[in-house]
């Protein structure tokens, strides 16, 4: 972990200008708490500006509808509250009203949210609260309500249940990490009294880094891969020598640890997340485990691409990841074997490697502490995209069977629909402007609050597609969102699509039905727009290929007249009822 | 330590507190003579000259420090030293 003179220096070299904006507002004195946060994002080269109201103006700030917080034109404020202040006003309350105190602190912090909501397009970092060992009653507190232990901990389970209300806010679990460093490490008492800072000199780092995950995440930096090794990584032993029966899983002696691994590896391909297997190993004799042994808790369906063959990992991590068409930067490789992690992190530098324990008891916990998996969004709609994967693989087989890459296109069979946003699909729309990095234009990030309020404005087209084939459905693949300029003419602000139905015609079909879609609404001419980001290049010259005129750099636009459109192998069926 | 060795130690923790190596330091030395020596300042610099020799002030040293030489006084109480 970086110290805090790192962060300090860091932050007073970064430069300013350009990054996510965002706010802190604290009922304590946050100036070492923000200046922790903007070193520790540009040591992770993530640029981002920082206000910071002055001490406790949390009330001041966000009912005056024009202070410095709202012109400031925050993307994102950060409303930490201190459990010590709070503290202090549970104390000063009479003794029959503390009781009701977690309710009311949380119709008081559902108020800020709400004032936010109304006058800043804002998202919201929420950190829970940390504990104070009150100990008024002993033990005896956990059972009476009128304690500070009573309250803090149903005022963490409010917090949670409203959160989880809104899209608009992201926690932080400050929680965990004090019971992770200790209550002593992350309080310092004569900093408290001195500067009315909460957080030690020493706890600000891991504070820092945890809501500078959030913000990570926030702006599509996620992981959605975990490659796993397999002898002495997923199992003990070594499955070419010990054999079935040999090697260590299960709930007996050090196989249980590695069970347990495999528990929480299923929990993640449950939450989204992409499982692949590289090993150095025979085909067969490594999916045995996974088909046969009784014991394994991952088996073959949980594994999207299982590669395992004598091939230098370095290749082997690179055809699973063009397989999957994800970016390297949201991998992470997980071996045992310090030398094959070195040598994946100097061949493939994006890729994240583990530095794992020598010790499999500490696998586990030491993956939980490094948080590889922060995400934004959560819709649990998209949660197992294994099978998809695997008919991608089974695609790519029966792709080399034909003659022509029309012939191949046809014999998939593909259908595909194009339709206004639907309420329930914000969610998952959400959730790809906020993930997709690669083909996406503009790379405009919406919440699903956002996503809402376009879907019924007056001035915006929207179209969601979805693209099934004979092999399987891919669900919805891609999201264009119009803005009128004037009344004849529309913008592209979004359109973002899947990588995994790049070049079967799905482009195509996009572009045919926003053009439809914009002459049945009356418009003459489209107008467009490319940003570019480290990531999006595959799309730079997308508009021209399809006729547009650049009019300025990355500007596009084309008289709707002028398109012709394109030939495609993908059957329309929008008009029929959505299944 | 010698006194002269905690005052060369903080001298250079004073240095990079504020990015200046040509800034002279003595014990005489006080907030004001320094630009930019603000409370804030003061509470990081606290905290760079207790992890440098692992110590730990009392939140009364903290506000009573009139100059460098009340702290490197505190500093060898702390070290056991005075």
């Amino acid at each position: 972990m970086y110290t805090f003179h790192e962060l300090k220096k860091a932050a007073k070299h970064s430069e300013a200008g350009n990054g996510m904006r965002i706010a802190v507002l604290g009922n304590c004195a946050t100036q070492f708490f923000s200046l922790a946060i903007k070193g520790y994002a540009a040591l992770e080269n993530i640029p981002v500006e920082i206000f910071d109201a002055d001490y406790n103006q949390i009330d001041a700030q966000l009912i005056d509808t024009s202070s410095e917080v709202y012109e400031f034109k925050p993307e994102c404020i950060i409303l930490y509250i201190a459990t010590e202040k709070i503290y202090e006003e549970f104390l000063d309350l009479p003794l029959s009203q503390r009781s009701a105190f977690a309710d009311d602190m949380i119709a008081k912090i559902e108020n800020y949210w709400n004032m936010i909501a109304a006058n800043a397009h804002s998202r919201i970092i929420q950190p829970n609260f940390t504990e104070i060992e009150d100990k008024a009653l002993g033990q005896y507190s956990c059972k009476v309500d009128s304690t500070f232990t009573y309250q803090i901990r149903k005022l963490n389970f409010l917090l949670q249940e409203k959160a989880s209300q809104r899209s608009d806010v992201y926690p932080v679990d400050l929680l965990a990490l004090q019971i992770r460093l200790g209550e002593h490490f992350f309080f310092d008492g004569s900093l408290y009294y001195n500067a009315k800072m909460t957080v030690s000199m020493d706890a600000l780092p891991y504070v820092a880094g945890a809501v500078v995950d959030v913000i990570k995440a926030m702006s599509g930096r996620i992981k959605k891969c975990i490659i796993c090794d397999l002898d002495n990584t997923l199992w003990g032993g070594i499955i070419g020598d010990d054999g079935m029966g040999g090697i260590e899983i299960g709930e007996l002696g050090r196989g249980h640890a590695f069970t347990d691994l495999q528990r929480y590896l299923k929990q993640l391909k449950e939450c989204g997340i992409i499982l692949a297997v590289c090993s150095k190993n025979n085909e067969d004799t490594a999916k045995e485990p996974f088909e046969k042994h009784e014991e394994m808790v991952l088996r073959l369906s949980d594994i999207s691409v299982f590669v395992a063959n004598w091939d230098d990992k370095a290749s082997n991590i690179k055809l699973i990841q063009e397989t999957l068409n994800i970016g390297m930067d949201s991998i992470v490789f997980l071996d045992d074997n310090p030398f094959e992690r070195n040598l994946i992190r100097q061949m493939i530098p994006e890729i994240e490697v583990p530095e794992l324990p020598e010790d499999p008891a500490l696998y586990l916990e030491y993956l939980q502490e490094m948080n590889y998996f922060e995400t934004a969004s959560f819709t649990g709609v998209s949660s197992d995209r294994t099978s998809q994967y695997q008919a991608e693989f089974e695609r790519k087989q029966a792709q080399k069977s034909f003659e022509s890459i029309d012939d191949y296109l046809k014999s998939l069979e593909m259908k595909g629909s194009a339709r206004p946003f639907e309420e329930v699909r914000f969610a998952r729309i959400a959730q790809l402007t906020q993930r997709s990095n690669q083909f996406n234009l503009r790379t405009v990030r919406y919440t699903e609050d956002e996503i809402a309020k376009i879907a019924s404005d007056d001035d915006h087209l929207t179209l969601y597609y979805t693209l099934e084939d004979k092999f399987g459905d891919h669900g919805l693949v891609s999201v264009v969102i119009m803005k009128k300029e004037s009344d004849t003419t529309l913008f592209v602000d979004t359109w973002l699509m899947s990588c995994r139905v790049l070049k079967r015609g799905m482009e195509e079909f996009i572009v045919n039905k926003i053009f439809e879609t914009a002459r049945k609404n009356g418009f003459e001419k489209i107008t467009a727009e490319y940003i570019p980001t480290a990531k999006n290049a595959m799309v730079k010259d997308i508009y021209r290929s399809f006729g547009f005129t650049e009019t300025s750099e990355n500007k596009y636009e084309i008289r709707i007249s002028d398109y012709k459109p394109q030939e495609v192998f993908i059957k329309d069926v929008s008009d029929e009822s959505d299944t | 330590m010698t006194r002269e060795d905690i005052l060369e130690q903080v001298t250079q923790i004073i240095r990079d507190e504020f990015e200046d190596d040509e800034l002279e330091v003595s014990e005489e030395t006080t907030a004001a003579d320094v630009e930019d020596w603000d409370s804030l300042a003061h509470i990081s610099l606290i905290h760079e000259v207790e992890r440098n020799f692992d110590i730990k002030f009392t939140m009364g040293e903290i506000q009573d420090f009139r100059n460098v030489g009340e702290m490197i006084d505190s500093i060898e109480v702390h070290l056991g030293q005075a």
